[in-house]
């Protein structure tokens, strides 16, 4: 067994599919950063509010300021040095960072996609992807044409484990016998040419799009992986992400993964790729990638510190979607152990919630109008989740015990629709919020879901 | 083959990522091919709004009239004429006041027909030093039925005082500019309606956050969360304050008026949204079939269910909503509490059937 995984890590391939998903990746991410920029969501999401929702444990997160729009250059900066292969270890470390902070700065944005680049960029970073057709190669004058194997087959398995748990998650009873929530959105794509009229509203298509949309996710990962199949696989890779990215605002997803799924074809595949852009750079720069010297096959340094790294890191993957178990109640209720776990468009839930600041000696009162301290957003991220709800019944604590109110209490009283259901009662009202602590513990204060959803 | 045909996808990811639209936000539900929105829209513009906006520009028009009667010869009768005249157009306006899109959004329409309370040191001020812009968003509490109101029935102590007031010729030149500017303000929203805008209006069904169908679910909604709900009955009731603010019911001057208005409106919300003509007991397309025809009779029937509970707490209520909070204030915040389950309904359940996102978000989705 030991021998066997011995041989594994030792064997080798050809580097080509990791050059080409390298150049995929930090344009891809450089277009993403520009995209934001340009849409003045830095101003609207990280600079403008009030407030942030922060992660547990990354309350000490700052945004910057003005100097938010450094953050953000930086990390486009190193997407394009990814991009080019330049100064890679640290391009890659840094677009990690950088990602990754700006992504902690504001829990409302959490978006299984941004959550996805986090987790691939840190992959990367163990990958050696600048070792062939970069600027760091040709700088050195060095060019290898093979590496490991398993480097090339981790970003296989991490897109393999998106899917497959996106798939998963598609198996319960409201997505595959109501048809929900995609009976809510489809209908709402009534402008689309001839299918907007006509298959948009029936009901059926909604059930043909929730149970291969269940499947696709499920299958398309060893179809991808098989040979024979893969030209199929990756026409319905083309077809499934171009539908869902004109139904829904996903952004960049369906490119990030389009891109990302070439990783499957062959070594030839990827040469051909290169070859055309090499010729397309002689044109323009005339360099001759080809007169490089040629090393033939790159050995791993540090393999004592990088393989253990990476195996710890695909068994997270592989175990923290499922921490939902540890938790009692419905998980699309309670969300406790929702994110992170690649449930992927998922769920249409809405919420209202209005809050109480109460004096607890003299039992006066008021409601609180969440739009003085939150955004739309925010508001909107706040109103169905609950660990926002309680940290935003701490900072309107806060702050009306900074403006002299004393004797503070904070209760909530919070409706929330879940695909379809009318809305109930979200929040136990008679709780003082206010002396609830956030901690990995369930939160008593959810009242319970009065309906059952069946699944994994 | 297989290459062409992966070519061939390839160029339509391109092109589909040429034409990104961003449809973030405005979508509305239709689960039946049956379902007409351009009806919706239809049935809205002829059978309520338009009607509605020319009632109240009637009614302005005769508010004029009376006004010019009543600064040539400023006696009881003619102020009790005045008087009248202002609270039919008052009561008219509840009908309208929900609405804000169009040519009514563009002049901020709204903001200078019924701030309140009104700002009486803003309108003296203006008086005394005689010229002034209305339109100027400064004066948005110093104009409007709530500033008539201040200067029929508060600008002096009773109604001798009022009808001495009413020799000095800044104060008549202050009054006849308020009817002035409502009737002007009034007759461009209607004209825009009855010219151009009804047309543009009822072919805007797209399914996007700036479409005619989206703003009017989100305007609806807004109004009733905000302009009925907190400004006529939460506000005063104090549910917002740590204290009741009895002096910030609508009509404050008048007195009597204030629950007479409010039931009006909240009459008025539930009539648009069943689709209930505005002069008769016609019914056209509304959110109510809408909601029907997506399967979502069980909320349909709560919301109305909901609508009439509010009416019933507000009848429990006094004529005079000031005296009301200050004598027993439970009955208001009560009225709220029922008016808030109708807010939920539609802001949670009803927005998630239509799949309508509040109108105001952009982002990506997940």
């Amino acid at each position: 067994m030991k021998s066997k995984l011995k041989a594994y890590i030792d064997k080798k391939v050809d580097v080509a599919p990791l050059v080409v998903f390298r150049l995929g990746f930090g344009f891809i991410m450089l277009y993403s950063i520009t995209r934001f920029w340009s849409k003045g969501w830095i101003e609207t999401v990280y600079i403008n509010p009030k407030y942030h929702f922060k992660y547990y444990g990354f309350e000490w997160v700052k945004v910057l300021g003005d100097y938010t729009y450094v953050l953000f250059a930086l990390c486009g900066a190193a997407a394009f040095f990814v991009a080019i292969g330049f100064k890679y270890r640290l391009a890659i470390i840094t677009f990690f960072l950088s990602f990754t902070y700006i992504e902690l700065m504001e829990k409302a944005t959490y978006l299984n996609h941004y959550y996805f680049i986090s987790v691939l960029s840190f992959l990367m970073i163990f990958l050696p992807a600048n070792v062939s057709f970069s600027l760091d190669s040709f700088l050195n004058n060095k060019e290898y044409k093979k590496v490991p194997r398993w480097a090339i087959d981790s970003v296989k398995l991490l897109l393999t484990i998106v899917y497959f748990y996106a798939g998963l998650a598609k198996i319960n009873s409201d997505w595959l016998f109501k048809a929900m929530p995609l009976k809510i959105w489809l209908p709402s794509k009534y402008d689309l040419p001839i299918i907007g009229d006509t298959l948009m509203n029936q009901n059926w298509f909604h059930f043909l799009m929730s149970w291969s949309g269940m499947l696709y996710d499920l299958l398309i990962p060893f179809f991808l992986l098989y040979r024979k199949t893969r030209v199929i696989a990756f026409v319905f890779v083309i077809f499934f992400h171009v539908f869902t990215g004109v139904l829904f605002p996903i952004g960049m997803f369906p490119y990030v993964m389009i891109v990302s799924t070439l990783v499957f074809f062959d070594a030839g595949f990827h040469h051909r790729i290169i070859n055309f852009i090499s010729k397309v750079l002689k044109r323009l720069v005339k360099i001759d990638f080809q007169k490089l010297k040629i090393k033939s096959i790159y050995t791993l340094k540090y393999k004592r510190i990088i393989i253990p790294i990476v195996l710890l890191f695909f068994v997270l993957q592989l175990l923290i979607p499922f921490r939902y178990l540890l938790y009692p109640g419905e998980l699309f209720w309670t969300e406790e152990g929702y994110r992170f776990s690649w449930r992927v468009m998922l769920m249409e839930k809405m919420g209202h919630a209005t809050f109480k600041i109460v004096d607890s000696k003299t039992k006066q009162f008021f409601y609180v109008d969440n739009s003085d301290f939150l955004t739309p957003l925010q508001e909107k991220q706040m109103s169905f989740q609950p660990d926002f709800i309680l940290d935003y019944a701490h900072y309107l604590g806060n702050h009306f015990k900074n403006q002299g109110h004393k004797n503070i209490e904070v209760y909530v009283e919070s409706y929330v629709a879940l695909n379809g259901r009318l809305s109930k009662p979200f929040i136990d009202k008679e709780v003082n919020l206010y002396q609830e602590k956030e901690s990995f513990k369930h939160k008593y204060w959810i009242l319970p879901f009065k309906d059952d959803i069946k699944g994994l | 083959m297989i290459k062409r045909i992966v070519l061939v996808l390839l160029l339509g990811v391109i092109v589909y990522a040429c034409d990104e639209s961003d449809d973030n936000g405005g979508n509305l539900g239709n689960n039946n091919d049956d379902f007409n929105r351009a009806l919706l829209l239809a049935n809205v513009a002829d059978n309520y709004i338009i009607p509605a906006y020319q009632d109240l520009n009637t009614d302005l028009n005769d508010l004029v009239t009376v006004k010019n009667t009543f600064i040539v010869t400023p006696n009881q009768i003619n102020l009790d004429a005045l008087r009248a005249s202002w609270l039919k157009a008052y009561k008219t306006w509840q009908s309208v006041e929900m609405f804000n899109i169009g040519k009514a959004e563009e002049i901020l329409y709204s903001f200078q027909m019924n701030i309140y309370p009104t700002n009486i040191s803003d309108i003296e001020n203006n008086i005394s030093f005689g010229s002034y812009d209305l339109s100027n968003v400064n004066n948005n509490d110093a104009v409007g039925f709530p500033a008539l109101d201040y200067m029929l029935y508060g600008v002096a102590a009773d109604d001798s005082a009022i009808l001495a007031i009413y020799t000095d010729d800044k104060y008549t030149k202050y009054l006849s500019d308020l009817v002035g500017q409502m009737q002007s303000l009034t007759n461009t929203v209607l004209t825009d309606w009855t010219s151009s805008y009804r047309d543009t209006f009822v072919a805007s069904t797209e399914n996007t956050a700036t479409s005619a169908l989206n703003k009017l679910v989100n305007d609806f909604i807004f109004y009733f969360e905000k302009g009925l709900r907190a400004n006529k009955i939460g506000i005063p009731a104090g549910v917002f304050s740590a204290t009741p603010l009895s002096d910030k019911v609508e009509a404050l001057y008048n007195k009597e008026a204030s629950k007479e208005l409010v039931t009006i409106a909240l009459q008025a919300v539930q009539d648009v949204f069943n689709g209930k003509a505005y002069s008769t007991a016609a019914t056209g397309e509304s959110f109510k079939s809408y909601l029907v025809s997506l399967g979502r009779n069980d909320l349909a029937t709560l919301i109305n269910t909901r609508f009439n509970g509010a009416k019933e707490k507000i009848q429990l209520l006094s004529a005079n909503l000031k005296n009301q909070v200050e004598t027993d204030n439970t009955k208001m915040t009560e009225a709220y509490d029922a008016l808030q389950l109708a807010v939920v309904s539609l802001k949670v359940d009803m927005l998630q059937a239509f799949n309508v996102s509040v109108d105001y978000v952009d982002a990506d989705g997940d």
